[in-house]
């Protein structure tokens, strides 16, 4: 089993969920489609959706919600 | 010779030197927000300083070339990749027919410059291609770069040889923590003396909200305001002024909390008091400032922000003395 890392492509403010009343889009051990978002980064006034890019089993959550992520930072890791 | 846009980027947007002289009806200066980066990536491809490039912001477009041809990145630490290819920054890279630009994630800095041979050529609006999203002017149909754009671009270069580069002590990048110099005046007279020395000594970081229009700060202290009366027109928030006008580079602080600095994009008027303005030497640091960043600001006087605006020029009489 290969572990894939899903990257932050900007800085800002990562968000696991799409509202702060909603539950994560995601949680570790949940199961994942390569196009599924698992979280938002807030730059700039907007909001961009983090997608995986690998069908997989979410292992884990690198950042936490509402943490300032630097670009090229590791979100997440889906086992492949 | 169009390029494909195969995917946009953030928000990638055509600029130039902008479109000085409407500020007075609204309308901002716009233009690259790294003004010495936009020049130099132009002069690495034998473009006039003042060509339209792509502005890209965090990270970068993928784009298609449809014919031979010689580009340059500057700015940013934001890796080129040719065909998936490493290529460095602020040199003249050449570009076959058909190959793709990309980009590896952001490294340092925020806003890369991409310059390409001949030029963006889109139609100028009130005498500048530079890209004024709110006010749907420049770029193509006043917006950021779409995937299906084809970009037009122009014949008019002279030749660099491939692998040309700037120096790097004439790439010009914040530091860590980055030092903005800023000049006290305007409204200072709003703010006590303890709290504008705190203003000045206090750590503060670049908001993520931070955009072409202002770059907001947060986590110095509260601003402290001297007592007044409320003028006639003014509300009675301590931070609000009667309306007056906003300069580039100005510094408002709404309610004495997160202060705002104007940059290319910005208001031309308000009623929020300022502090001082940034030296126009130092405008271009903050294009280069991606959120988080530890930023600090120091107080000069004229004559230090004319000594710095002297030596700014010197950097870019040296780059260009690099292309004689």
């Amino acid at each position: 089993m290969a572990i894939h890392e899903v990257r932050a492509m900007m800085p800002g403010i990562f968000y696991r969920k799409p509202s702060p009343d909603d539950p994560s889009y995601k949680e570790a051990g949940d199961s994942v489609a390569k196009g599924d978002v698992i979280g938002l980064i807030e730059v700039m006034k907007s909001f961009h959706e983090v997608v995986a890019d690998a069908d997989g089993t979410i292992t884990s959550f690198q950042a936490d919600n509402e943490e300032a992520i630097m670009p090229g930072q590791v979100l997440a890791e889906i086992e492949v | 010779m169009p390029i494909n846009v195969k995917s946009a980027g953030l928000a990638t947007t055509i600029q130039d030197l902008g479109r000085p002289g409407y500020y007075h009806l609204g309308i901002p200066v716009g233009g690259a927000m790294d003004r010495l980066a936009l020049r130099a990536a132009n002069m690495l491809v034998g473009n006039d300083e003042g060509a339209a490039c792509l502005e890209a912001v965090f990270m970068g477009p993928e784009l298609e070339f449809t014919e031979d041809t010689q580009i340059a990145v500057t700015g940013a630490e934001l890796p080129p990749k040719i065909d998936g290819e490493a290529r460095e920054t602020w040199t003249t890279l050449s570009v076959r027919k058909g190959q793709v630009l990309s980009f590896d994630y952001l490294r340092a800095g925020a806003r890369a410059y991409i310059a390409v041979a001949g030029g963006i050529d889109t139609a100028a609006n009130l005498g500048s291609r530079s890209t004024y999203a709110i006010g749907a002017l420049g770029g193509i149909d006043g917006r950021a770069i779409q995937p299906g754009d084809a970009i037009p671009v122009g014949r008019d270069f002279r030749n660099v040889a491939e692998g040309t580069s700037v120096p790097r002590n004439l790439r010009r990048m914040p530091g860590n923590p980055a030092e903005l110099r800023v000049l006290p005046g305007l409204y200072v007279h709003r703010v006590t003396e303890e709290s504008l020395d705190r203003f000045f000594s206090d750590s503060w970081k670049v908001a993520s909200e931070a955009d072409r229009m202002g770059y907001r700060f947060q986590g110095g202290s509260p601003i402290e305001f001297v007592d007044r009366e409320p003028p006639f027109g003014a509300g009675s928030d301590p931070s609000n002024i009667t309306d007056a006008c906003y300069p580039y580079g100005s510094i408002q602080i709404p309610s004495g909390t997160e202060p705002i600095i104007l940059h290319r994009d910005a208001v031309s008027g308000g009623g929020y008091f300022m502090v001082g303005t940034v030296i126009s030497a130092d405008m271009d640091l903050i294009g280069q400032l991606q959120p988080h960043t530890e930023t600090r600001f120091v107080r000069v006087n004229m004559h230090t922000a004319l000594s710095a605006r002297r030596v700014r020029a010197a950097t870019l009489d040296s780059i260009r003395q690099t292309f004689a």
